[in-house]
């Protein structure tokens, strides 16, 4: 866990206020970021010590703040914290940290942990009514799912303000006197925030993709059974290669181009995007393969991609839990069955090569 | 902004009850409200997310929408467990709203 003097003009010392849990803290911090934040905030987005990037609750303090300085609420998730105190840069302003248990504000909020409860807890903890004169809380709009502002205010005296979508806007939404333009209120999900997220698809399906095209390497040999290293070498690396490859590929090409591939169903977008990416295998092995081996491998990059993309689902700013569930009972047994039907033909080709 | 799947969106909004705070389209990232009258309209209806925002936020309680995660790996995992949680883990973002 890191202290919540997490930077380096830390003169008070830590204050630990004594919670229940006693996890509560006051400290300082300062909106210039480290090496070691800069390398954090790039590790999480390829899942290494994701889970674990957190800082510890509590009320913080950036620069030197008054009791009449803004108090700004965030999620203990490290890249939370850190994008928020960042973007304060200049300012004078306190910051509660939620125990989210390390995960992000809008994330947390559609848990409930970034929530009415824990805000309360948190001020009260905090002491807040001691240490500001005015009773406003600033929070990021997409901890919203998660708070009732009308609760905060009933159960603490606090006002919730929600502030901008992304801590980017948020000086200016301090300097126009929380007043957000409408552009502020809105999330974009544009194609750099769709690649932010796209590696940590690759990382995380990985092991299976290296797994599944070792297995379409080695079926693409049974039939050579006498000399079975042999053709490994000349036709399973070149298999695994290409699908592994080709994986890949759509991991990133799959959440860069969502927007321009058809349809508003992320199963049928990935099939397309799969039947797309099966042309440079073809163009590469395909010479040497059958009919029914290249359509076995258009069907397995089909089914596979699509899956992909139903997962990335998951990873996207728009999409509707109802909606989701229309298409997982749609879409989910057709590649079921297509993907088996590509691995039957994948494995029926070895022996049937003049088809 | 991209739009998903509509048919089955769950969004009701009672006009009669609205006071119009205007809470409901401060929150919604997808500006799925606007406020005409002193009271608030559904003009989006396909971007709706169900997030639940805007539920949580109107203070008279005029909006309800059954809301949750939008996550294809969430939902799967339901099915087969019978709860809808992505990656297994308590600390997992993806897991159902403690109600």
């Amino acid at each position: 866990m890191n202290s919540p003097c997490s930077t380096q003009t830390c003169s008070l010392p830590d204050t630990d206020l004594g919670s229940a849990a006693g996890a509560a803290k006051l400290g300082r911090t300062a909106s210039a970021w480290t090496l070691g934040d800069h390398l954090g905030a790039i590790g999480v987005r390829l899942n290494i010590g994701r889970m674990g990037y957190r800082v510890t609750p509590g009320l913080y303090a950036l620069g030197a703040p008054g009791s009449d300085a803004p108090v700004l609420v965030t999620a203990n998730y490290k890249l939370s914290f850190d994008h928020l105190r960042r973007a304060l840069t200049g300012l004078n302003a306190w910051l509660l940290v939620l125990d989210t248990k390390g995960i992000n504000v809008w994330c947390a909020a559609g848990k409930g942990t970034f929530g009415t409860d824990e805000l309360v807890r948190k001020i009260n903890e905090c002491r807040l009514h001691e240490r500001v004169t005015h009773r406003r809380l600033i929070l990021p709009q997409l901890g919203a799912p998660g708070v009732a502002a009308h609760e905060v205010r009933r159960q603490t005296g606090f006002a919730v303000v929600y502030g901008s979508v992304y801590a980017t806007d948020i000086a200016a939404f301090l300097q126009a006197d929380l007043q957000a333009t409408p552009a502020m209120r809105r999330i974009r999900f544009s194609w750099h925030e769709r690649l932010a997220v796209a590696p940590l698809e690759l990382v995380l399906y990985f092991k299976q993709l290296l797994l599944l095209g070792l297995a379409l390497a080695l079926l693409a040999c049974v039939p050579t059974a006498g000399h079975f290293w042999s053709g490994f070498e000349h036709r399973g690396i070149l298999v695994f290669l290409l699908f592994v490859l080709t994986g890949a590929l759509a991991s990133l090409l799959g959440p860069l181009l969502l927007p321009w591939l058809p349809t508003r169903a992320f199963s049928i977008k990935g099939a397309c995007l799969g039947v797309a990416l099966a042309v440079p295998g073809l163009w590469l092995a395909g010479p040497a393969w059958s009919v029914l081996r290249t359509t076995a491998w258009i069907l397995l990059l089909a089914a596979g991609a699509s899956h992909l993309l139903l997962k990335f689902t998951g990873s996207t700013t728009f999409t509707s839990p109802s909606g989701v569930r229309r298409e997982v009972r749609v879409a989910l047994p057709a590649q079921i069955a297509i993907g088996l039907a590509g691995l039957v033909a994948w494995t029926v080709a070895g022996f049937l090569p003049g088809w | 902004m991209m739009k998903y799947l509509s048919k089955d969106l769950s969004l009701r909004l009672d006009e009669g009850l609205c006071i119009g705070c205007k809470l409901c389209a401060v929150v919604c990232p997808h500006g799925v409200f606007t406020i005409e009258n002193q009271k608030a309209h559904i003009a989006d209806r396909d971007a709706c997310m169900e997030c639940g925002a805007c539920a949580l936020n109107c203070p008279v309680n005029a909006i309800a929408v059954n809301s949750g995660v939008g996550c294809a790996e969430a939902i799967i995992n339901g099915l087969l467990t019978g709860k809808e949680t992505c990656c297994g883990g308590d600390d997992c973002c993806c897991a159902p709203k403690a109600s």
